[in-house]
């Protein structure tokens, strides 16, 4: 079979980010129309853009609903240790507690200990309301624990949705198992849509009791992803892709990727970067194989945007991930703390506390809304600028600097503030002291940033940040977040417009790349 | 005539467990183990000796 590639480099994406003219598929999960890129449906999108029952199904859920993430948590249980292909950016030895990517978990479960797992936490963290599968292997390479898993968790705690993630090779064998289960939710990692870039990510595939190698292998994983894409989208199950951007592999070749899984019905596209790091032991660390910046990352990802609908706010996150997007408590659940821990779960305190996180959520949302029907009037200039913000949930710039240990980036225009990713960072603050040497990295993850807003912030890291040209901001400490980011876009362009300061372009900032440290 | 599972490089991730025609491999400690008694290399019932197949782990699997 063959397919077109883009004759796009990564370089062009950069020069111009509306040189890519992706015709609108014509089918697809949910239509999204040009404009600017809005996209009409997808993680961005709210219960106008979709139709009822979809919205139902995604407006909780953190992975699925880009407002949601503020709000709600997921937990991963790592019950699928198992994988039957090989990624030459995942490497399954390596296991580190102090990791965090895809692949790396501390503790395997059986489904019973995976369970109480869940129990724990949804009584802890009301707020939980999506399990997940991803691993560290293959959900679908692990049929019998996966499933027994969500047949036990259906009966104990129905009101938890359930999801699984699939490099997709033995999909189509449990398309109908996923249903029975009610799992409304599929993520299906595909990189590529032509096994002539594909060999180049998987060198073999376990199939049909051979180890196939080469081109057969990676035909073999795209024939069975695309079948299974098509088979969930036949039987309303909503899906997630998600790709991992290789430069000089498949970066311009995502575009087709988009273009072909929306055609299929996928719901949303997670177009993530390349973790590669030489102590990593992956092929692609030990070969030296780069990870994108984040402005390759934001090129790709905005000249897909005319395609499925863009997912922003991926932490790609462990197997044994526990907490809202960005935070991980797996540390506080254990097995040997689970077994101390007195569970009882009680599904009406669960609501409760989801009716008080709705409220503020609305809250979050009317405060957006009245921040840009103010922001946008009487102003006709067209600058646009990148914001990090330092938030702990809920929506709010309620974190200390010193705290972060990742910053939610914002594009601000006159007219608009959209979330288009966040970036990880190691902690600055330590036991009460800061870490002058963390402040650099730091610097270098948010440099393509104007200003940083946050709760708080030192006399020190301030300097600093002044220094390299990006603006530390705590005046609007506790606010929702697009409220605040306008509010000071207003006062930013204010001070251009009376010439107090110039307005200039920012350069590049780097996506973080080594072990990720636990706040201790 | 078996294979063997050299335990400092297994990773535990069980995907040979369930490929054993034999079933030969059970977890011991946290890594798993090839019954020498069962293992048959899987000779005469596949290619190639299914837990070698499908190991992430290269060299992992050996001749006993």
């Amino acid at each position: 079979m063959s397919i077109p590639t883009a004759t796009l480099s990564i370089g062009d994406l950069l020069r111009s980010k509306r040189v890519v003219t992706t015709p609108a598929a014509e089918s697809g999960g949910c239509s999204s129309q040009g404009g600017d890129g809005k996209a009409s449906c997808g993680s961005s999108a709210g219960p106008h853009d979709m139709p009822a029952e979809i919205w139902e199904k995604v407006k909780n859920h953190p992975c699925y609903s880009e407002e949601a993430h503020h709000h709600y948590a997921r937990m991963h249980v790592a019950v699928a240790p198992a994988c039957n292909i090989q990624c030459n950016y995942c490497n399954r030895k390596y296991d580190c507690s102090n990791e965090s990517r895809p692949g790396v978990v501390s503790q395997k479960l059986t489904p019973q200990q995976a369970v109480k797992k869940v129990l724990a936490v949804a009584s802890e963290i009301p707020q939980m309301t999506v399990l997940g599968i991803a691993g560290p292997g293959d959900a679908l390479a692990n049929p019998k624990k996966t499933f027994e898993t969500f047949r036990l968790l259906q009966e104990q705690a129905p009101d938890i949705k359930l999801c699984l993630s699939t490099n997709g090779l033995a999909l189509p064998d449990y398309v109908d198992e996923i249903c029975k289960y009610n799992v409304d939710h599929v993520t299906i990692t595909i990189n590529m849509v032509d096994p002539a870039v594909g060999e180049k990510i998987y060198p073999w595939i376990f199939w049909d009791h051979r180890r196939v190698t080469g081109y057969e292998a990676a035909k073999i994983l795209h024939e069975r992803q695309m079948l299974g894409l098509e088979m969930l989208t036949a039987r309303g199950v909503l899906t997630k892709i998600n790709s991992v951007l290789i430069p000089g592999i498949n970066d311009e070749h995502l575009i087709e990727v988009n273009r072909e899984v929306k055609k299929r019905g996928a719901f949303l596209h997670n177009i993530m970067p390349l973790i590669s790091a030489p102590e990593h032991g992956t092929v692609f660390g030990l070969n030296g194989q780069r990870g994108p910046t984040a402005q390759e990352l934001k090129a790709v990802q905005d000249a897909c945007m005319g395609g499925a609908n863009l997912m922003r706010h991926c932490r790609q996150c462990r197997a044994d991930a526990v907490g809202l997007l960005g935070e991980d408590r797996s540390d506080e659940f254990t097995l040997e703390q689970i077994e101390k821990m007195e569970v009882v779960y009680d599904i009406d305190k669960r609501r409760a506390y989801q009716q008080r996180v709705e409220a503020e959520r609305k809250a979050q949302v009317e405060a957006k809304v009245q921040a840009l029907a103010t922001s946008g009037a009487g102003h006709s200039d067209d600058i646009k600028v990148l914001v990090a913000v330092a938030s702990e949930g809920g929506g709010r710039v309620n974190q200390h600097f010193g705290h972060a240990t990742e910053f939610q980036i914002f594009e601000l225009t006159a007219t608009s503030a959209t979330f288009v990713g966040h970036r990880r960072v190691d902690l600055y603050c330590q036991g009460g002291w800061g870490e002058d040497e963390q402040l650099p990295s730091i610097v270098n993850a948010i440099n393509d940033c104007h200003a940083v807003l946050v709760a708080k912030i030192g006399a020190c890291p301030r300097d600093e940040l002044l220094a390299a040209g990006i603006e530390p901001v705590d005046a609007y400490a506790y606010e929702f977040i697009e409220k605040a980011a306008l509010s000071w876009f207003a006062d930013y362009r204010q001070r251009v417009a009376s010439g107090q300061i110039v307005h200039r372009s920012r350069g590049d900032a780097s996506i973080r790349q080594g072990a990720f440290t636990a706040a201790a | 005539m078996a294979m063997k599972i050299i335990a400092s490089t297994c990773t535990g991730c069980s995907a040979c467990e369930p490929e054993c025609p034999n079933t030969a491999i059970r977890e011991k400690g946290g890594t798993f183990v090839i019954d020498p008694a069962k293992c048959t290399e899987c000779e005469g019932q596949f290619d190639s000796p299914q837990c070698v197949a499908v190991c992430p782990v290269d060299g992992c699997i050996v001749k006993a």
